[in-house]
């Protein structure tokens, strides 16, 4: 599905990414995780041709990122606050996304009344402009949306942070579900060893910008990792 | 502490991401700033020759103090929208030992700094000395004159202070103030009862006792002592934590869906304009500049026919320059979003250029009053309309892909030069030299007429090759994505 070729990025000649090579298998739940400044996020925004590879690429479904947009309607992401519009409230940001993933309000609406108990009575018909939500009501909002119109590739930049106990384990379980689905491929980026281990069934480690693990998660995953990273 | 706080200001603007990159900004104000203090300077010297020439047999000063009052209302007005209040991030101080006082001090003293309380001194001096050497005052007269304008000065300094903080949040509340000006001057201009004549009676008398004059420190210290009461007590974060919410609105537009698959994004910027407060005040500013034609098309001298060009791509395409200088920088804020979504360069561009045109029309339909001063005019602001639409439309949107700095929507326009590079500075001479050059030529060689129809022509054409425009319109968004990206995440200071 996710094809990563000698991708690197360097700002001012520092490297901060550097893969030789990665594949990511469709339906693959994939999890990233790394120190701050490990390059999790720039691998994600070269994903999303947010930054401009300094050599290398990446294809999705043979599309080659950089070179056609027609990556765009089977991915679906949410990497920070500024992929919400401020000034709309969450059900109209809803179905504005949806109208660009071509669902109707009907679509829309099922989807989140499935997902009801994530919002925890806090997003829905709130009469607030997202600009006036808290974070993590912001976050679930983002979240949520990434999964309007099925989309083939959800990409989830620490989507754990900033979220209470409750959304978190509720988090994991929409994770889960979706990785029972074969046809989606997810990819999740998180400080949290255990959250990832937990979610993903293969998992990815970077450090300074390396791939320095690449491991298929098993019961001795989060033992190992924890073992990395304690320095 | 005050040499600390200052220290800091130094280091923020210093060190602020912003520095260098507007500097032929700062070099524009800085030539409208003197160009300012000239004219002050100037009047400051000629003043007192105009009035006795025009009010001959007057004490000079007698009546230029008839004049005050309103000298001060201006004051207060222009401070309004134009001065921006000194600020200080009082967060970080909260849980150190800095007294709270003391940063309300520093605050309000720092205000005193201000360009707007030095430009008036420039006339009021220079206009006092005057004065004195004509005889128009006695030595402790001048003294008084010129102090009490000071002390005034910074009175209007400290009002203005007062009104922006306490009435920012709502604004309504100032509403019985104006209409009392606004009475008061209708009442005067129709000569009913005539207030600047008693306070200049006023002034001239309390100015002949100059310690008497002395008490008019007391509206300055009293205005501070207010600002002093007024911020203390409101010196605390609640505002900033528990963050008010605004009122939703929920319309929907659905009136757009008639536009086909640019409709979500008509509603998107829809809302965006009505419900944020800098793209608001832009389209209400548009209908203001509507009245411009009142200035320039009522001219119908050769040399006054020459604006009307000007005035036609002005009014019928206000709203286009202000909102359409900005794209995509109105959208910085979720830009990465755009840019990942599922929605092609090409679909997010025509529907700015739909709003765009739109705009023109409604503005165009707006004017045709104007045909009142000739059926002629009619026509010419018919053909800048089509070549706003057909030629400055996608001159505009071409432009926008140069921008690269965010704009915030929530701060008021006024002077506001947030999101203002090269790229808007540049786009003006183009935007509206060029169809004046087209028109002006053509009117001297051929004809009115034949100019309004040549120009009207170009925009037709402009409007039948949109197609091919936008496509390369939108490899030009594509390349310069990466920087508007990066741009549109920096903050500014």
């Amino acid at each position: 599905m996710i094809q990563v070729h000698n991708l690197k990025k360097a700002y001012n000649g520092t490297v901060v990414l550097n893969i030789e090579h990665l594949e990511i298998k469709k339906g693959e739940s994939f999890g990233l995780v790394g120190n701050n400044g490990a390059g999790k996020t720039t691998f994600f925004s070269l994903l999303l041709d947010l930054i401009q590879p300094s050599a290398g690429y990446i294809t999705t479904n043979n599309i080659k990122v950089h070179e056609s947009e027609a990556w765009k309607p089977f991915t679906a992401a949410f990497l920070d606050e500024s992929f919400l519009i401020g000034y709309l409230t969450p059900q109209e940001y809803f179905y504005f996304i949806g109208e660009l993933r071509g669902c109707n309000k009907a679509d829309v609406d099922a989807l989140l009344a499935q997902h009801e108990d994530f919002f925890n009575g806090e997003i829905l018909g709130k009469k607030k402009y997202l600009r006036d939500l808290s974070k993590g009501n912001q976050k679930k909002v983002g979240i949520i949306a990434t999964l309007i119109g099925n989309p083939e590739v959800i990409i989830l930049d620490e989507p754990f942070a900033n979220l209470d106990p409750t959304t978190q384990i509720r988090l994991k379980k929409i994770i889960k579900d979706l990785a029972e689905n074969k046809e989606v491929t997810i990819l999740v980026s998180s400080h949290d060893l255990m959250h990832t281990t937990e979610v993903s069934d293969r998992i990815v480690a970077l450090n300074k910008g390396q791939v320095v693990k690449d491991i298929q998660t098993s019961a001795e995953t989060l033992k190992e990792l924890e073992e990395f990273f304690a320095v | 502490m005050f040499l600390r706080f200052l220290k800091l200001e130094w280091k923020s603007f210093f060190r602020s991401a912003s520095l260098g990159k507007s500097i032929g900004l700062r070099i524009f104000l800085a030539f409208f700033a003197i160009y300012f203090m000239l004219i002050f300077l100037s009047a400051g010297f000629l003043l007192h020759d105009m009035i006795t020439e025009y009010f001959p047999g007057k004490n000079a000063v007698s009546v230029a103090n008839t004049f005050v009052l309103i000298w001060l209302v201006a004051d207060l007005f222009v401070r309004f929208f134009m001065q921006s209040l000194p600020v200080l991030n009082i967060k970080p101080f909260m849980p150190v030992p800095v007294s709270r006082k003391t940063q309300v001090h520093y605050v309000l003293l720092k205000s005193l700094f201000s360009y707007f309380n030095f430009l008036p001194l420039l006339l009021i001096v220079p206009f006092g000395l005057i004065s004195y050497n004509e005889g128009s005052l006695a030595g402790g007269e001048a003294a008084a004159w010129i102090g009490s304008m000071v002390v005034f000065t910074i009175g209007v300094n400290y009002a203005n202070f007062l009104i922006k903080k306490k009435f920012a949040e709502n604004i309504k509340a100032l509403l019985p103030f104006v209409v009392l000006v606004a009475a008061l001057a209708a009442l005067e201009y129709y000569g009913v009862l005539s207030i600047t004549q008693y306070t200049g009676a006023a002034f001239d008398a309390l100015i002949s006792m100059p310690f008497v004059s002395l008490l008019f420190i007391l509206l300055p210290v009293g205005l501070y002592y207010l600002n002093f009461t007024y911020l203390v007590k409101n010196f605390y974060l609640d505002a900033s934590v528990k963050r008010k919410s605004d009122k939703v609105d929920t319309t929907d537009y659905g009136w757009t869906r008639r536009f086909g698959d640019i409709a979500p994004f008509l509603q998107l910027d829809l809302k965006l304009i009505f419900r944020n407060k800098r793209p608001k005040t832009t389209v209400f500013l548009s209908f203001i500049f509507l009245l411009y034609g009142l200035i320039f098309l009522r001219d119908d001298s050769p040399s006054g026919e020459i604006m009307h060009v000007f005035a036609g791509i002005f009014i019928t395409g206000i709203f286009m320059i202000n909102f359409g200088q900005f794209i995509p920088a109105w959208d910085s804020a979720y830009y990465s979003m755009i840019m990942s979504q599922n929605i092609s360069i090409r679909q997010y561009l025509a529907s700015k250029a739909g709003l765009l045109t739109f705009s023109v029309v409604v503005l165009t339909v707006l004017s045709t009053p104007y045909a009142y001063f000739g059926i002629e005019l009619l026509f010419t602001i018919v053909a800048c309309a089509l070549y706003n639409i057909g030629i400055n439309v996608p001159m505009l949107l071409y432009a926008g892909s140069f921008n690269k700095k965010k704009i915030s929507l929530e701060k008021s326009p006024f002077m506001n030069y947030q999101g203002t590079g090269a790229a808007q500075w540049i786009i003006g001479i183009p935007l509206l030299l060029l169809p004046m050059g087209i028109w002006i030529t053509l009117k001297f060689t051929t004809g009115y007429n034949t100019a309004s129809a040549v120009l009207g022509a170009i925009g037709v054409a402009g409007i039948a090759l949109r197609g091919l425009m936008m496509k390369k319109i939108a490899s030009a968004y594509r390349t310069g994505k990466y920087a508007a990206i990066s741009g549109f995440k920096e903050e500014e200071n």
